[in-house]
């Protein structure tokens, strides 16, 4: 039984299952309750079993079954006795959301929707296996592994004033090479610049709607505008990185005669070797992934420029929601370290912390919120409310609702095609069942998603981006 | 016998793969994962690939077994449809496959899904009247 604390707000208790140390919370509104999986509470109540935890494990507004933790979960464990865990991270490490602002209009782009869409899917490769139009040799692997998007800037990828606008400006420290397997270099040398398949896109927007002016001039956006949003990850190099060490760390449970109720909550204590050699290459794959979203929208930004050569399509913000930061926390009274993870939940700090790039110190950072094929996306800005909250956390998404085989069973790909090409959104994709599995009835409303995280004070509505044109896997 | 089913799950593909041996469920797993992204029926197996795998156990002979399916379907940029499985075991346990199989040719081969990796959750190896190994994978 849950337990309602306040509007937005329920708490599984620590009866739940044995060996909570901490109660959970989950933060949906009533109707978004009625969709949340039994299964997910128990996920939710499984992480909080886990040595270490601070104050809550916790669930954000889009949560859905996942494995480990729960999708759109955060927990954050103390240094001295905490655990990593690759179940609170995910396989694909750093799997994120970057926002380019154009100094286009929409009316001047939608009539040649359908050629630019083509061109992007063409320029940037996606579907399964995809392989990139860029090959790195080993050396170069380890210095995309060590500085990530600082290094894709290096190779002639983006500008430096990117990087500012990255979370971790795109190169987040801790990286250790040593701790990526042959097996995961393999993977990673021919996929820089690819987008991979399943939920992940590249898409061209409109800014529909402006909730909060003066912080929406701030983000350079007003109505009218178009937009590019870059979703995707670490791919194959993120994936093998997060099977190696599922291994190790699934031996060192033993080890250390850590009890877990999931496999794939397998961890090691922070400090331990296999701990550190785990977020050690977990930091590799998220570099990664930043210098493969810069590699993306550098090629997008050519694609542009050839149809629209006065186009410029600055860097709004990128950023993960994949992924294990050490973060200093106020808690009781105290300033802790922690380590925060996010599987499937955006950071979103406010106007207060450091990690705030420079020029949106004053309000907070954006907080973005990928909607689906035909739902809209939304900018938020982070809330130093969340702190207290959410370790400064937001959702990610929408959240599935409908599992990919009923999906598949339900739409065919070509109708949902033509039903987003009568609403206006221009959809290219390698195959036709990839479109029925992200059909956008198969998400919850990402509207009512956004709307709780706005309610409770995490994050504050800046601006809502409808989609006319995407390039999918 | 049915080689395998899948089972619903919200975001990524749950599958149970059974075997009266050892082997005939690790092949049928194999089966499940393919099967997952894409039809096998169109892949011929025009190649082989050899696979040595070593465990302390046999749950993670099986989780390393369909872990390397997912690495030499990308690594190699192949589809495959037949297994031919062997697994012995003397204190550890030892597999040697064969797989068939050829190079992805995207006018033949559809992929509707991407399996990503191979979850260790719920992943569990049980015997019954027959073998049974459950999987979710991560798509």
């Amino acid at each position: 039984m849950l337990t309602k604390i306040s509007e937005d707000i329920y708490e599984v208790p620590m009866t739940h299952r044995p060996g909570m140390r901490v109660p959970g919370r989950i933060f949906v509104s009533q109707s978004l309750m009625e969709q949340v999986e039994p299964g997910t509470i128990d996920q939710v109540a499984n992480v909080a079993t886990l040595s270490g935890i601070e104050k809550y494990s916790m669930a954000m507004p889009d949560a859905h079954l996942g494995y480990g933790f729960p999708i759109g979960g955060v927990a954050a464990f103390r240094e001295d006795d905490g655990i990593i865990s690759p179940g609170g991270v995910g396989f694909d490490i750093n799997c994120g959301v970057r926002l380019l602002r154009s100094n286009l209009d929409a009316k001047d782009v939608q009539p040649m929707m359908s050629t630019l869409v083509e061109t992007l899917f063409n320029a940037v490769p996606s579907g399964v296996g995809a392989k990139g139009r860029l090959s790195v040799s080993d050396q170069e692997l380890t210095e995309a592994f060590l500085h990530g998007a600082k290094w894709a800037v290096g190779q002639g990828f983006g500008v430096e004033r990117d990087l500012a606008y990255c979370e971790e400006n795109g190169s987040m420290n801790g990286a250790d090479p040593a701790q990526v397997s042959i097996k995961a270099r393999k993977r990673g040398r021919p996929q820089f610049g690819t987008l991979g398949s399943g939920n992940h896109f590249l898409e061209v927007q409109r800014v529909e709607e402006i909730y909060d002016e003066e912080k929406a001039k701030l983000f350079g956006l007003y109505p009218g505008q178009i937009t590019v949003m870059i979703h995707c990850g670490s791919r194959g190099a993120g994936h093998q990185i997060c099977t190696d060490h599922l291994e190790v760390l699934s031996q060192a449970v033993n080890k250390y005669c850590i009890d877990i109720p999931d496999k794939q909550l397998a961890c090691a204590p922070i400090g331990s070797p296999e701990a550190n050699h785990y977020f050690g290459a977990m930091v590799c794959a998220a570099n990664y992934a930043w210098a493969n979203r810069h590699i993306i929208a550098h090629w997008t930004r050519e694609v542009f420029t050839k149809y629209f050569p006065e186009a410029e399509l600055d860097l709004i913000y990128d950023v993960a929601h994949n992924v294990c930061k050490i973060e200093e926390h106020q808690v009781d009274g105290s300033r802790k370290r922690l380590y925060v993870h996010r599987k499937g939940a955006t950071r979103a700090f406010g106007p207060s912390r450091p990690e705030v790039p420079a020029a949106y110190r004053d309000v907070g950072q954006p907080v973005l919120i990928p909607g689906s094929m035909g739902t809209p996306s939304y900018v938020l800005c982070g809330k130093d409310h969340a702190l207290d909250v959410t370790f400064g956390s937001a959702c990610h998404g929408a959240g599935r609702i409908m599992s990919r085989s009923e999906a598949k069973r339900t739409y065919a790909g070509q109708d949902i095609k033509s039903a987003l090409s009568k609403q206006g959104v221009t959809v290219r994709a390698t195959h036709p069942a990839m479109l029925a599995e992200e059909a956008p009835q198969v998400y919850k409303p990402s509207n009512e998603v956004v709307d709780v995280v706005h309610d409770l004070g995490i994050a504050t509505k800046v601006a809502k981006l409808i989609p006319l044109g995407v390039s999918k896997g | 016998m049915k080689p395998y089913e899948y089972l619903e799950h919200t975001a990524d593909v749950k599958f149970r793969a059974y075997g009266s041996t050892v082997e005939e469920m690790l092949q049928n797993a194999a089966l499940a994962l393919f099967n997952a992204m894409m039809d096998t029926s169109t892949v011929q197996a025009k190649e082989a690939w050899d696979v040595e795998l070593k465990a302390r156990d046999l749950e993670q002979l099986a989780y390393n077994w369909l872990s390397e399916i997912v690495f030499l379907f990308e690594t190699e940029t192949a589809v495959f449809s037949t297994f031919d499985v062997n697994v012995s075991h003397n204190g550890e346990w030892w597999l040697k496959a064969t797989i068939g199989g050829e190079r992805t040719d995207p006018t033949r081969h559809a992929f509707e899904d991407e399996v990503k990796a191979v979850t260790r959750h719920e992943f569990e190896v049980k015997k019954n009247d027959l073998w049974c190994l459950q999987v979710v994978l991560d798509v």
